[in-house]
């Protein structure tokens, strides 16, 4: 059996990844595929948790699911956003959305 | 009698009230129907209290309790006794005529009814002041005409030298009030009381060196108000008012308040030797101090203002040696005689459209009879030539401080008689007679409209007689019997009139006779003679023309340190501090908000990333912490 730290240590690198894609990256679309990435790295994390606890009883898939919905939630309306955005202005640099800024 | 002493302040305040309020819309060149009215109604009132309290009569009415505060109280009462009755005679009278006399004078001033106004809320406060029965209503009337006498003073408030004026007779007279309103509190402190009766009936309750205190307290208020050295700077500046108010005001009402208040305060003044030594010297010294001054102004008004100053300090020579009906008499005569010298002057200014140097008059005597000749009267009672008022009052006086043995007094007194019959002679030569000396100016001269000389003709009559009436015969005259109740305990025992004071009374009247006929020396048959003594005396000359540089002195020494100071504190204290510490602040927050500024940068990015480390450190912290 693999042990949890693999899991782990699979999961951290994926979130890691995830969280640099967000702060490095200028593309919108790139954002939302990392903050996905992100995601999918805590659903792995759940998913060993429960596997490897003894009282598991699939708790943590539970969770894994709720956090599918959530996901495809926010991809929906991150995407729609990114389009709308798209139409508006022709690109799609973060840095430059700066239309609120004080 | 409760009747009239009530209406004759309400008349004149419902009056003011009317006037002020509806006098600038509805009124206009007609507001002196309802003041002239109202004031002579009162004066119609105050001669039936005269003769009410002639008849033996007295009112001590507590109408109301004003401040019940523990054993703090006071009423508002009124008090009508001689001593009332002989003040609200001149209050009276004067004011009736000074409002008669400004029909004319102020006839087409824009501020007419403002005028009017004023001078009803002043006749309130001044009849207010001899009525009250009790210190504290005195002090706060006092202020009340003091702050007509402000808004009077500035009543052409345009004109820099009138505002200018106005605040100097008001703060030269918070000086002295500061003083007068300390020892009210000490009279509380001590007896716990401020009614007339209560302090005077257990005046000799209080020691020795406590009741010198309250005295010269008192006085201090009274040196304030009656424009005594060294606080009567403010009283030639005061000319540049209205001349009816430098006569209704500044000669023959509210310069007599201090005069008053001593008198009232005599039970309080008679047993402190010291108190009175002090209120003597200080009179005696402003009486020849200003009349020395008066010999070489050549503003007509400025010469009655420094004959006013030195005719008070006669007043107060004679309160101060104990001879307190003299003083009272002569306040009466000098009320009625510098009146009508005030309105004369007026007529003159009048005549000369608004000119009010002596220098360029001259000739006017047959221009103008009626001013003249009213003018001549008041200067010959002044000057105290025998038979008019000024004589018996002035004699009085120069008798009383001989008899109690004030020799010294005497002779500053009686010079300073024959320098006030020299300028006031002088003032008459120069304005009335002579060639005129501004050809075009004199081409328009012109007598005064009636309500101008029919009030000067009115002040004439009892300038020349009230004298004849009152102080006839000497120490044992009407006016004696008269204000006896009231000094009875405080006079010395009357000497009786002897040789020796027939001759006393002879030599001030050759001493007034001669200066009047130096004057005539001076100016009528030897016009060239001032000129050379001026230039032969330069330097006494110079003292007396920029009067002894007192103004100059008080620059000097109070007025410009005050003025550094306050600069001082408001650029460095103010600017330096107070504002350095406020906008020090702001600018403190705006310098912390350049620094942090960049990182409200709006790029989401960033915060996440603040966000990131921030929580990393946290996590880290935590694991460091609990391992």
């Amino acid at each position: 059996m693999t042990p949890l730290q693999q899991y782990l240590a699979l999961a951290g690198a994926l979130f890691f990844i995830g969280a640099w894609g967000i702060l490095a990256r200028r593309n919108l679309i790139m954002i939302i595929m990392c903050v996905e990435l992100m995601l999918n790295a805590i659903n792995i994390s759940l998913v060993a948790f429960s596997n490897y606890s003894p009282t598991g009883n699939g708790r943590g898939e539970v969770f894994v699911f709720v956090i599918f919905a959530l996901a495809a939630a926010e991809a929906a309306i991150g995407l729609a956003v990114a389009i709308a955005m798209y139409r508006l202005r022709e690109k799609l640099a973060v840095d430059e959305l700066d239309e609120m800024k004080g | 009698m409760k009747a009239a002493a009530l209406l004759i302040p309400l008349l004149p305040l419902a009056s003011f009230i009317i006037t002020g309020l509806f006098g600038k819309r509805y009124f206009k060149e007609k507001s002196h129907y309802l003041s002239v009215a109202a004031v002579a109604v009162s004066w119609l009132l105050s001669m039936y209290l005269i003769i009410q309290v002639e008849r033996g009569e007295e009112l001590h009415w507590n109408i109301y309790s004003w401040i019940v505060a523990g054993n703090f109280k006071v009423e508002v009462g009124l008090l009508v006794d001689q001593l009332t009755a002989v003040m609200l005679l001149v209050v009276s009278t004067v004011g009736f005529m000074v409002h008669v006399y400004s029909i004319g004078y102020m006839h087409g001033d824009g501020g007419y009814y403002r005028f009017f106004a004023y001078l009803n809320l002043f006749m309130f406060s001044m009849f207010m002041l001899v009525l009250g029965n009790n210190f504290l209503l005195l002090y706060v009337f006092w202020e009340a005409v003091g702050l007509c006498s402000y808004l009077l003073i500035s009543f052409w408030y345009t004109k820099t030298s009138a505002a200018n004026a106005g605040t100097k007779a008001f703060l030269v007279n918070r000086v002295g009030d500061f003083g007068f309103g300390l020892g009210i509190m000490l009279i509380f402190v001590t007896l716990g009381t401020l009614s007339y009766s209560g302090v005077f009936g257990s005046a000799d309750l209080i020691g020795e060196g406590t009741l010198t205190v309250i005295c010269l307290l008192l006085f201090m208020g009274a040196m304030g108000k009656s424009a005594q050295f060294p606080l009567h700077v403010w009283l030639p500046d005061a000319m540049e008012g209205p001349t009816p108010v430098s006569s209704l005001i500044h000669a023959a009402t509210m310069v007599n308040a201090g005069v008053y208040m001593v008198a009232r305060s005599s039970p309080l003044f008679a047993h402190s030797q010291t108190a009175m030594f002090v209120v003597a010297l200080v009179g005696t010294f402003t009486a020849i101090f200003a009349a020395s001054i008066g010999l070489v102004q050549n503003d007509i008004k400025k010469v009655l203002a420094y004959s006013t100053v030195s005719q008070l300090g006669y007043m107060f020579m004679a309160l101060g040696v104990g001879a307190w009906t003299a003083g009272m008499f002569h306040l009466v005569a000098h009320g009625f005689f510098k009146g009508l010298l005030f309105l004369g002057s007026g007529s003159v200014i009048h005549a000369m459209s608004g000119e009010q140097n002596m220098r360029k008059m001259g000739g006017l005597k047959e221009k103008t009879k009626i001013t003249y000749w009213t003018f001549v009267i008041g200067a010959l009672a002044i000057a105290g030539f025998p038979g008019l008022a000024g004589f018996f009052s002035k004699d009085s006086i120069l008798a009383g401080s001989f008899n109690e043995g004030y020799w010294y007094f005497w002779i500053t007194a009686l010079l300073a008689a024959f320098m006030t019959a020299f300028y006031m002679f002088r003032l008459i030569f120069m304005t009335f007679h002579g060639k005129p000396r501004d050809a075009e100016a004199f081409a328009h001269a012109h007598e005064s409209p009636r309500s101008m000389t029919i009030p000067l003709i009115v002040l004439a009559v009892p300038s020349a007689l009230i004298g004849l009436a009152l102080g006839l015969p000497p120490e044992n005259g009407h006016i004696e019997h008269f204000l006896e109740p009231v000094f009875e305990e405080v006079r010395g025992e009357l000497h009786g009139f002897h040789a020796l004071d027939a001759s006393l009374m002879a030599l001030s009247a050759l001493v007034g006779i001669g200066g009047i006929l130096l004057a005539w020396q001076f100016y009528v048959r030897k016009p060239e003679l001032p000129a050379r003594v001026g230039a032969r005396f330069q330097g006494v000359y110079q003292v007396l023309l920029n009067k002894y540089w007192i103004d100059e002195f008080y620059f000097a020494t109070v007025i410009n340190p005050v003025r550094a100071l306050g600069r001082g504190l408001w650029r460095w204290v103010d600017m330096g501090m107070i504002d350095g510490f406020v906008n020090g602040a702001a600018r403190f927050f705006r310098g912390v908000g350049l620094v942090i500024r960049p990182a409200q940068s709006g790029k989401v990015q960033l915060y996440l990333f603040s966000m990131f480390i921030g929580f990393l450190a946290l996590l880290a912290a935590y694991l460091v912490l609990t391992m």
